[in-house]
């Protein structure tokens, strides 16, 4: 066995080897894809338990407080505390609601996270899926999420869910073009959608560099649209609690409740590692072509590193902005798309090929 | 063209307000030592609460045990939910003549709503608010206190 931290290739032929040589190729495979289910089954778990405490703690830090701090050193159980009381709650029948579909609600939405989370690159080798149109995909199953809130709306016979489902509606499908129309961007620049060669190329400069003004535009662009996406604050009119008590979700309770509150940290976590790899390289350490001993001193350290610093530090940017900005009204949300970002990155999406025609990029 | 430029000038001041913004909350997100939140039960010994701080009417007394209240029941009737019982008693004073001065100045902290009239309305100042508020107690029966403390005296020129 050769487990290399730098290259999990080799690691995963030698699970691949010792699993055919043990059984049938068939069986072989259903439990490959068994181990990677409970992986990010519980990857998911982790991390959504983390975010969750990441963001009352950076909150209270950005208000001047102190945040949880009785659970645990910290506070760090304060999440799986809350998370142990959600599983024990009452579930409770909403009277008249559509049942089938107000019970299918949560699970659409944690399905879209949980399939678009398949195809991020972790590391080198560490991919459960390498589609050779991964950013397409990712773009596909992540707005496959809205129609779960937009039943979760519809199905709970509440007019606060129903304007929340609808905001929504409205609000992913204008931000969905500039997500896309910003990463369309960068892929005219990279002239692939494979996730792990994206994150090849950019072994000599990560894209935001190589691509200078036109991509830093598409970043800023990916940033606000991306955060509008998941349905966040300052966009977070579909939940909206000042004026719609909880939106789309106001109906639900205990465990359903905590798969909409989960899935939307997921997807916020799936956004940030999206944007960090197509912009910032992924997994890749920061190289400057040409600094040859600077470039092995940053190969040192190990990928999943960079891949979580990255992720970590947009995390960082969406949360001071939920922070930070007052919600906006639905006119000004989509005032705010339509008339800026769109036109914005429809321009820009020209320059960056004029760019690229012209090789102005690195 | 003047609406041409707008539309820039609008993206850039909006972009400015904005980085103005995440700045004061990254500023503070980077200086924890900004912290005001106090941690309540671990700084008991040393915690100050403000001096306007309302937490239960207390009658004051100076150091020979003496109070300013002269029993005249102002404040039993100002109090909005009758959680003041004034109960005077008459002596004889040292000239001879009866006078009436206060037995027992009772108060239920439990129906107490900290409104302030009594303290407000008082003549002459015997009332005052004190500074403790933890008031929790396992018999509702403890929540009656007698103010004037025992064998305080009223202080001349007051009455």
């Amino acid at each position: 066995m050769t487990f290399n931290i730098y290259d999990f290739t080799s690691f995963n032929r030698w699970i691949d080897e010792g699993l055919n040589s043990i059984m049938s190729p068939t069986w072989a495979l259903i439990t490959e894809m068994a181990i990677i289910g409970i992986v990010f089954l519980l990857f998911y778990a982790v991390v959504g338990l983390f975010l969750v405490y990441a963001e009352r703690k950076v909150c209270a830090f950005m208000q001047n407080r102190v945040g949880p701090n009785r659970v645990g050193p910290y506070g760090i159980f304060q999440t799986i505390a809350d998370f142990i009381k959600l599983l024990m709650k009452e579930l409770v029948y909403i009277k008249d609601s559509d049942k089938l579909l107000f019970n299918l609600a949560p699970f659409i939405v944690i399905i879209a996270s949980f399939m678009a989370l398949s195809a991020v690159p972790f590391a080198k080798g560490l991919h459960a899926i390498d589609f050779d149109i991964g950013i397409l995909y990712v773009i596909a199953v992540s707005s496959l999420g809205v129609v779960g809130i937009l039943l979760a709306g519809w199905s709970s016979n509440n007019k606060y869910s129903l304007i929340g489902a609808m905001r929504s509606g409205a609000q992913i499908v204008s931000y969905e073009l500039s997500v896309g129309l910003s990463l369309l961007t960068i892929i005219v620049l990279a002239g692939t959608m494979q996730f792990s060669e994206i994150v090849e190329m950019q072994r000599n400069g990560w894209f935001i560099f190589k691509g200078h003004i036109p991509a830093v535009i598409a970043f800023i662009v990916f940033l606000i649209a991306s955060t509008a996406e998941t349905n966040r604050g300052p966009f977070d009119l579909a939940e909206a609690e000042s004026e719609l008590t909880a939106g789309f979700h106001t109906e639900y309770s205990g465990i359903k409740f905590a798969f909409f509150f989960l899935a939307e940290y997921m997807n916020m976590f799936l956004v940030a590692s999206i944007g960090a790899t197509v912009f910032w390289g992924g997994w890749m350490p920061f190289h400057v072509s040409g600094w040859a001993g600077f470039n092995t001193i940053m190969d040192y350290i190990p990928p999943f590193v960079w891949y979580i610093g990255k992720t970590a530090f947009i995390i960082w940017l969406m949360m001071l902005f939920k922070w930070t900005f007052p919600r906006l009204r639905i006119d000004q949300l989509l005032t705010l798309e339509w008339k800026y970002l769109l036109p914005i990155n429809l321009v820009n999406i020209l320059f960056m090929a004029f760019l690229v025609l012209m090789h102005w990029h690195f | 063209m003047n609406s041409f430029f707008k539309y820039f000038s609008d993206i850039f001041h909006g972009v400015k307000s904005l980085l103005i913004g995440m700045s004061v909350t990254g500023r503070y997100f980077f200086s924890p030592g900004q912290i005001v939140t106090q941690q309540y039960p671990e700084n008991r010994k040393n915690l100050q609460m403000f001096e306007r701080f309302k937490g239960e009417v207390i009658m004051l007394h100076d150091e020979n045990n003496q109070h300013r209240c002269n029993g005249c029941g102002i404040c039993e009737n100002n109090c909005p939910n009758g959680s003041i019982e004034v109960i005077p008693v008459k002596i004889t004073g040292e000239d001879g003549k009866p006078k009436r001065i206060i037995d027992k100045h009772i108060y239920h902290l439990g129906m107490c709503t900290f409104c302030g009239l009594c303290v407000k309305s008082c003549p002459s100042n015997a009332l005052g608010f004190g500074q403790e508020f933890e008031h929790a107690v396992f018999d509702r029966s403890k929540l009656n206190k007698v103010l004037n403390q025992p064998g305080s005296s009223i202080i001349k020129g007051v009455e």
